[in-house]
């Protein structure tokens, strides 16, 4: 569960980037985040995975305070999360197997976990065979899929999309999104950034929309018009 | 979440950094190889000096000269009061014929002082001690015995491998000052370059949850393993060096004064000493390089 509470975000150069949000995310929701670029929707994202903290106000990560807690507490409020970018951000020198290994290797997991829990989780984004693929042998979707299938591979409650149709095709984009819909069904929330009007059209899930810092309409089955 | 993570995961790694960026590696390994040796090398000056030192002070004799008014039978006359000094372990009478003949002898080829004539010098007596440490009471006693014209102690030759000594002491420290450091920052750098080719990885790693501890022993491993590769080239390229310089002394200078102590007899305290300061080197030199690095 997501609670952001009057955050504020000023970065140090003096930009004010959130000016005053509220916003509660539930367990098992899932929500688009659309907003005009420079809005402050990647912001949001990098105060709920920690990157950047809160100028002012109160925010609660499932379970975790980011603006008052011990920084050895991050890694631990990480784990609940699983984060995916438009730039997928796959390692090109790994193989798919190796980029989803090593990220369970990082939480502590042990080898037997990593070859149970990897193919079940290549065979939900639909990877089955890629295991010993390196990402430059695979399309951008496939890719895409691949960090999907990083972001869920420790179990997260929750996956963070970042804009993660921004590199495909329309196809591709519906396909990414569909998928990320039936992992939500499957009981993750997921919270995804965009800017594609159409799917958000289409999938008639919860809309938030910000501009300028502000959330300025949130809307279940809504429609863009951030 | 378990703590599975094993030290044998970081060892893998850091091994896996030292080879995938093989030339500062190299020249971290070398930096720290030449600081050992220079600091090695003092030392072992240093520890030499001291052994002869020892050595000087082992031979505890002095002499004291008999006035030329007192003849033959009134010099030896003097043992028994000599004796009797406080801290005296022996007294040996020594001609002054004696004494010409061990100047001479290593002089031969000086055909002038073969008319050297017995009368410069003089009778003398050679005066043992107990305790060397207490040697120059003793001399200040010796010398009130009326007969005694002049004592000498070869304390001279003792002072100035004291001197020589201290320089190497000196010299070493402020060297091991100076390559610590500059090795400090080679090992540094190295491991700053290591962190630079997987920011990747260390990127994902932290967004994935992975704790600062689990970021950071693979390079701390790194840093250690150069350190200790140092630390053992160091020793061995240390032996080499020190067999020349002995074989070097030996076939020239003979000279009775210098005993040097075998490198064998010192191997298990330098290799100690190499290692230990190898793993300090690497471990802070690594530490230095990934704490600023590793915030959020
Ligand atoms: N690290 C930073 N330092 C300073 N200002 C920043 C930083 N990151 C973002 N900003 C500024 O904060 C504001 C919001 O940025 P943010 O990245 O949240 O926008 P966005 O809604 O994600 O935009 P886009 O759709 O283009 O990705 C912008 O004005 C941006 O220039
Ligand atoms: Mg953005």
């Amino acid at each position: 569960m997501i609670r952001l509470i009057d955050v504020y975000k000023e970065y140090d150069n003096g930009t004010k980037a959130l000016k005053g949000v509220n916003l509660r995310i539930d367990d098992g929701e899932f929500v688009f985040l659309v907003g005009p670029s420079g809005s402050g929707k990647s912001t949001i994202i990098k105060l709920i995975t920690g990157e950047v903290y809160p100028t002012d106000g109160r925010m609660m990560v499932n379970g975790f305070s980011p603006d008052n807690m011990r920084t050895n507490q991050i890694p631990l409020m990480r784990r609940t999360l699983g984060v995916i970018f438009q730039d997928f951000r796959l390692i090109e020198k790994k193989t798919v197997w190796e980029n989803l290994s090593f990220v369970m290797r990082a939480v502590g997991c042990s080898g037997r976990e990593t070859r149970r829990r990897i193919p079940y989780v290549l065979k939900l984004v639909g990877l089955e065979g890629k295991e010993n693929h390196f990402p430059n042998e695979l399309s951008g979707g496939e890719q895409q899929r691949v960090a999907i299938a990083r972001a869920l591979v420790n179990n997260p409650s929750m996956i963070i999309a970042d804009e993660p149709t921004g590199n495909l095709d329309p196809q591709r984009s519906y396909e990414i999104m569909d998928l990320l819909k039936r992992i939500n069904e499957l009981g993750t929330t997921v919270l995804v950034v965009t800017h594609e009007r159409d799917l958000v059209d289409r999938f008639g899930k919860r809309v938030v929309a910000i501009e300028d810092g502000k959330i300025i309409s949130d809307e279940t089955g809504g429609y863009y018009n951030g | 979440m378990a703590k599975r993570i094993n030290a044998g995961y970081y060892i893998s790694e850091g091994f896996h950094n030292v080879f995938s960026h093989g030339f500062m590696s190299f020249a971290a390994v070398c930096m720290i190889v030449a600081c050992l040796l220079i600091m090695g090398t003092f030392t072992l000056v240093a520890v030499n000096m001291e052994h002869m030192l020892g050595e000087l002070e082992r031979e505890n004799e002095f002499i004291a000269y008999i006035d030329e008014t007192y003849t033959r039978e009134q010099a030896q006359g003097l043992e028994k009061d000599l004796t009797a000094i406080e801290n005296v372990a022996g007294v040996t009478f020594v001609t002054k014929e004696e004494a010409r003949q061990n100047y001479l002898q290593g002089r031969e080829e000086v055909e002038l002082l073969k008319e050297l004539p017995s009368t410069v010098f003089r009778d003398r007596f050679r005066i043992h001690v107990d305790d060397i440490r207490e040697i120059s009471a003793t001399v200040d006693r010796v010398k009130t015995v009326s007969g005694v014209a002049k004592v000498v102690v070869a304390l001279e030759i003792a002072q100035g491998f004291v001197l020589v000594r201290n320089i190497a002491l000196g010299v070493a420290l402020v060297l091991i000052a100076m390559l610590m450091i500059i090795s400090l920052f080679i090992i540094a750098n190295t491991i700053k370059l290591a962190t630079f080719y997987r920011r990747e990885e260390i990127a994902i790693m932290k967004m994935c949850g992975a704790t600062n501890g689990f970021v950071r022993w693979p390079f701390v491993y790194e840093g250690m393993l150069l350190g200790l590769a140092g630390a053992v080239v160091a020793f061995f390229l240390q032996w080499g060096v020190y067999q020349l310089v002995c074989g070097f002394i030996g076939s020239n200078a003979g000279l009775g004064l210098v005993a040097i102590i075998p490198y064998t007899a010192m191997a298990a305290r330098i290799f100690i000493i190499f290692l230990v300061s190898g793993f300090v080197i690497g471990v802070a030199g690594s530490l230095m390089a990934i704490r600023k690095f590793l915030q959020v």
